[in-house]
């Protein structure tokens, strides 16, 4: 280049390594980040869907009448309209299976996919937000996103429950109950445990989310992983190999909802949980901060 | 009548509940571990009893000669040496020479059942000592006495405590789930247990339904009587007698006490290990501590050891216990004063379901010195209820129900609330706490002092002491019942009940209920007509409680607690090996004001080793420029700006922005605004609210955005307001413009800005690069509308394949003089254009529509035209090649 600026210009800013105000660590915060994901279709959606559920079974009780006790014995659904308490934990038992698995797939497969899918994962990245704050900002917002469904059913259940059926004792299965207010703290740990329990699920979609543009792809990859996983859980014949499956421990939250509190299968079961966890997010860190960003 | 039968639904109901959680097994006591290790040897023999019985034997060792302490190993009644092969093979793979055999009267042996008579099986057990005493791999220890411990279940446990009072050779003993006193086990408190007496008999004279077929009696055996099977006449008759009456008498009393192993307490001197079963209401853990007490008395170490099953089912821990008899064999018999033998006291408690595989957890709870039923100390429960008078129905019936055989495994749930118990109204009083101000924790039998007031000869009471939750559930702690015989008398007998002994946590809030009924299923109670009157004498239950126990940490597998570290050590690796090692190039002062310069750039595409998408790229840019990167699609300049941003990473060479290298997150991209292949916009949030968000996600002050400066530049007005996914391409794509300019970045890079943009737009584009250039800040503009790069860009870089082909100013390229464009009147032939392209001096020739361009090297235009007439070509007109277009084809055609 041979030929000079048209004319001696100022320097628009002195010479320095990054612009006025830039600093990596502020980048991305993740009040901006939750902003940029709460508007979104898809979080309405579940939101809507997860308070909605509870009312469903609100009407279908209505309509089919107060559960009997069931020829085949019974299950949290034959106690399900003895008081606000017992309403939840049965709204918790019908979800744990399969509802609450997929708002924490989407949360987590969905974050970093969509923004590939929308372009706007490149101007983020040049603005530039570094990739590893990049990631665990949206990983915190993801799981705080997942943590929020997991209690808002529940907690919609609780209050819905209570109007419809009234305040009291969490009528157990088994026999026995427990007083309103230990009920409450039980279902607390069964929620959060609930939500640990998923962390794996979340892992997978997270990290899958990384390697993907396709954000139903991270997202159906991860749904679809944790049903191999409980199709293995049913075969019996794999023994104690099931142990090391996060799907073997998917209802041991039911261990917190008996006269008295049994810790070792949520135990087991948050281990086995995390540690996959870990190892995927580590997957994903590792993946990502090195990937080319072509979408 | 009220049966109160929807209770027990609920408990149907329960049971239906824990099938539904079930993955599977239910009952964790299983078998010793068989298989694996050394080989067992066994050798099976008949060998003669006392009294010239065949015994039917089996004996098993690991083989070899050298001497090793025995273990005699007892069945179970009704069953026979088969029972307890595991165990057997379990223990010689220990070490231990083991000696089974089948009771007289049971399996292939032959005899007459006695009820572990002194004479007959006691005796019979001392000839299987001679026996092991005259073997040469047995350890001795003196002549014609080996080391030998005896163990066995129920009947077999029996056995071992009578051996060790009859037998004085016998070292070591381990009873488990047995009695002490025949006697009060089958008729506590002069009550007729009639429900496991007739099980106890029948299972001795005929094989119960569902029981393992009996082996055939071995040819010479005493043929079964249909009334009296296998037992001896006398306990036969004794039998008949106390069942018809519904009562025992004295003489029968008198003679199982006999043969109970309460007959010897003084002599049993040897360490004892001491299982006992929480649900079995056949030896109940009364019996137990009875024989605990004794031998304890007599000097001789003793641990109890009370398990969660029994005789009435649930998981009798098998290889838990079986684990601790072997420990406790080892310290006495192979006197390994290294082997621990476990707590002197250890409690199995429930401690809720496993909903993962339906299986009871069971946690133990241990204490120092076992404290016997009355607990190291008391807490006294005040109960209330005035006097009651309630009815013993004719005939018994219908009877109350607490345990019955097989309900073991529901009286083990009792801790999770459920319960099978059932009381009759009108036939039972009940005296009831306050609720429990805190938790308090029941070990042992609870007392209470009634009074008992009827008119007939005697009143039978069965009492229970009820666990009653705040919403009126009530459960009986292990469903046992303690029944009592109380004279009749109208002013009433004061009498003090023990209740049964139980390990059981009542929960802060609920209540004690006593209930003193006059039936039970298990039992016989009179069969006349008859009221009762029953009142408290002091209000008052004495409640032990073992405040030594403690719970032992829950048993977790290893890799509970070993996978999450081994996770993040995973993690660890992970992270740490998949970084390339590359240092951080310093920043280069001598470039700091060097908006860009590219040096030596590579890039190879995906999985490829030789194919380029840049190659060897390097040019610089200096500030003020408008820079126009220009190439054919495929010309690697999307690639190069992707690098340039941080988005990929070049395989070679660098690039430096203000003196900084450029790498994936480098703070020196802050100083960047880019626009590279299209916009990337939130589809869902406004286009205002998609700017405002993307500058908050840099972090920088707000007011250092230009916000207002940006939208001008968009000028998209009202739509700023709508959803992005209503936009039409154009206005995407100046709202990605304006948001390349958000806080006037020193670099701005704009990759086909002008897609999309309708003329007039382009043309105010123009100028405000222009403009935004003039202020001292670079830009760089890569495009394929060549005119429009060629109005705007004060410099080029052209690309091609990878490579670049020229850089510099635009009048250079555009207008240099070596480029000629010849206007030719008709068709100029390619024989002939080649021709031109040969002449010395010229570098390229091409046809054009109208002409030919050619790229000069030496000659000057006025030589060149003068070559074209010579060759003949009908030049028309000639002039500098003006149009950046053709520049453009001409360079690439060069190049290629």
């Amino acid at each position: 280049m041979s030929a000079a600026p048209p004319a001696p210009v100022p320097a628009p800013a002195p010479p320095r390594a990054a612009a006025a105000g830039y600093r990596p660590g502020r980048t991305l915060r993740l009040r901006v980040e939750a902003r940029r994901q709460l508007r979104r279709r898809r979080t309405m959606i579940v939101a809507a869907l997860l308070a909605a559920l509870p009312f469903i079974l609100i009407v279908a009780f209505a309509i089919g009448g107060t559960p009997k006790d069931g020829r085949n014995g019974p299950t949290l659904i034959d106690t399900a309209t003895a008081s606000g308490a017992n309403f939840a934990a049965t709204c918790l038992f019908v979800s744990a299976g399969f509802v609450l698995v997929v708002p924490v797939a989407l949360f987590c497969g969905d974050t970093v996919a969509s923004e590939a899918g929308w372009s706007s994962l490149r101007y983020l990245l040049a603005a530039p937000v570094p990739r590893t704050r990049l990631l665990s900002v949206k990983l915190a917002v993801a799981l705080g996103f997942s943590a929020v469904a997991l209690v808002l059913l529940p907690a919609v259940a609780l209050v819905a429950g209570t109007v419809a059926y009234g305040w009291g004792d969490l009528e157990l299965p088994t026999g026995g109950a427990l007083a309103s207010g230990d009920a409450l703290s039980r279902m607390a740990v069964a929620v959060a445990y609930i939500f640990v329990n998923q962390l794996v699920t979340a892992a997978l979609a997270f990290w899958l989310s990384t390697k993907t543009d396709a954000p139903l792809g991270a997202v159906g990859g991860a749904v679809g992983l944790t049903i191999v996983g409980n199709v293995l859980d049913a075969v019996t014949a794999l023994g104690s190999w099931r142990d090391v499956l996060p799907a073997h421990w998917q209802f041991s939250w039911a261990d917190a909802l008996q006269p008295s509190m049994e810790w070792t299968g949520m135990l087991q079961g948050a281990s086995v949980s995390v540690s996959y966890a870990i190892v995927l997010t580590a997957l994903a860190f590792r993946g990502f901060r090195t990937k080319d960003v072509v979408s | 009548m009220d049966l109160r039968w929807p209770r027990r639904r609920r408990w149907l109901a329960g049971a239906g509940a824990l099938a539904v959680l079930a993955a599977g097994g239910a009952a964790a006591g299983t078998a010793a571990a068989t298989g694996g290790g050394t080989a067992v040897h066994r050798s099976d023999a008949m060998l003669t009893g006392a009294g010239g019985v065949r015994l039917d034997t089996s004996y098993f060792t690991t083989g070899g000669s050298a001497r090793r302490p025995a273990v005699l190993l007892g069945h179970g009644f009704g069953g026979s040496k088969a029972d307890v092969r595991g165990q057997a093979e379990s223990l010689a793979r220990h070490g231990y020479a083991v000696l089974t055999w089948s009771a007289r009267g049971f399996g292939s042996s032959t005899g007459l059942i006695g009820l572990n008579a002194p004479d007959g099986e006691v005796a019979d057990v001392s000839r299987l000592i001679d026996w092991l005493a005259a073997r040469p791999d047995v350890e001795l220890d003196a002549p014609g006495d080996p080391r030998v411990g005896v163990t066995g279940v129920s009947y077999g446990g029996a056995v071992s405590l009578l051996a060790a009072g009859y037998d004085r050779r016998v070292d070591a003993i381990a009873p488990r789930e047995t009695y002490w006193n025949l006697a009060d086990a089958l008729f506590p408190n002069d009550v007729y247990k009639k429900l496991w007496s007739g099980i106890f008999f029948s299972s001795g004279s005929a094989a119960l339904p569902g029981s393992a077929p009996k082996t055939p009696p071995a040819a010479g055996a005493t043929p079964a009587d249909p009334l009296c099977g296998r037992f001896t006449p006398a306990l036969c008759a004794l039998y008949q007698r106390v069942a018809t009456a519904g009562r025992p008498d004295a003489a029968a009393r008198a003679r199982l006490e006999a043969l109970s192993p309460a007959a010897v307490a003084s002599r049993i001197k040897v360490p004892a290990l001491i299982v006992q079963g929480q649900s079995d209401s056949l030896f109940t853990l009364a019996q137990s501590d009875a024989m605990a007490m004794a031998i304890r008395a007599n000097g001789a170490p003793v641990a109890v050891d009370w398990i969660a099953g029994g005789h009435d089912g649930g998981d009798t821990e098998d290889a838990r216990v079986d684990a601790r008899v072997t420990a406790w064999f080892d310290r006495y018999l192979k006197g390994d004063t290294g082997t621990g033998t476990g707590p002197a006291f250890r409690v199995t408690r429930t401690g809720g379901l496993n909903s993962t595989d339906g299986s009871v957890v069971l946690r133990g709870a241990d204490g120092d010195s076992y404290p016997g039923l009355d607990g190291t100390n008391a807490a006294r429960i005040a109960l209330t209820g005035r006097a009651q008078r309630i009815t013993n129905p004719a005939g018994g019936a219908p009877p109350a129900i607490s345990a019955v055989p097989g309900s073991g495994a529901v009286g083990e749930l009792s801790s999770l609330g459920a319960s099978l118990s059932l009381d009759i109204p009108g036939q039972y009083a009940r005296f009831e706490s306050a609720p429990l101000p805190g938790s308090t924790h029941l070990t042992g039998a609870p007392t209470v002092t009634v009074r008992v007031a009827t008119d007939a000869p005697d009143a039978v009471l069965f009492g229970k002491l009820y666990d009653v939750a705040p919403g009126g559930k009530e459960v009986l702690p292990a469903a046992l019942a303690a029944p009592v015989r109380v004279p009749g008398s109208r002013a009433g007998s004061t009498v003090t009940l023990q209740l049964p002994a139980v390990d059981h946590d009542f929960a802060a809030g609920h209540r004690m209920r006593l209930v003193l009924a006059t039936t039970d299923l298990g039992y016989a109670s009179p069969a006349a007509p008859a009221s009762v009157t029953v009142s408290l004498v002091s209000p008052e239950l004495t409640v032990p409680i073992d405040s030594d126990l403690s719970d032992d940490a829950a048993a977790l597998p290893w890799w509970a607690w070993g996978l999450p570290p081994l996770a993040l050590l995973v993690a660890a690796a992970l992270l740490l090996t998949g970084r390339r090692r590359v240092r951080p190039r310093p920043a280069d002062p001598a470039l700091a004001a060097v908006p860009l310069q590219i040096t030596g750039l590579s890039k190879r595409y995906a999985k490829s080793a030789d194919r380029y998408a840049v190659r060897d790229l390097s040019f610089r840019v200096e500030p003020g420029q408008v820079l126009g990167l220009l190439g054919p699609n495929g010309a690697g300049k999307t690639t190069t700006l992707r690098m340039l941003m941080g988005l990929i990473r070049p395989d070679d060479g660098e690039i430096r922005v203000f003196g900084e290298a450029v790498r994936p997150g480098a703070p020196v991209l802050s100083r960047l605004g880019a626009f590279v292949e299209g916009a990337g916009f939130l589809p869902h949030l406004t286009g205002r609210a998609n700017l405002e968000l993307y500058w908050q996600a840099t972090g920088r002050p707000p007011q250092d955005a230009m916000l207002a400066e940006a939208l001008q530049i968009a000028g998209l007005g009202e739509a700023l307001e709508r959803a992005v996914r209503t936009y039409s391409q154009g206005m995407r794509q100046r709202l990605a413009i304006a948001q390349a300019m958000l806080g006037l970045p020193d670099l701005l890079i704009l990759d086909e800005p002008t897609n999309g943009l309708d003329p007039p737009q382009i043309r105010e584009m123009r100028e405000v690069l222009i403009r935004y250039a003039a202020a001292g800040r670079t830009v760089i503009v890569s495009s394929h509308l060549l005119a429009e790069v060629e109005q705007s860009c004060t410099h080029l870089v052209v690309m091609d394949r990878g490579r670049l082909v020229t850089a510099g100013p635009v009048a250079d390229i555009v207008g240099s003089a070596d480029t000629v464009l010849v206007g030719v009147d008709g068709e100029v032939p390619q024989s002939v254009v080649d021709g031109i392209a040969e002449l010395p001096g010229v570098a390229t020739a091409v046809r054009e529509e109208d002409g030919l361009l050619a790229v000069l090297d030496g000659l000057t235009p006025a030589q060149f035209v003068a070559e074209l007439v010579r060759l003949g070509v009908p030049v028309a007109r000639v002039g500098p090649h003006r149009r950046l277009e053709d520049a453009f084809l001409t360079l690439i055609g060069g190049s290629a």
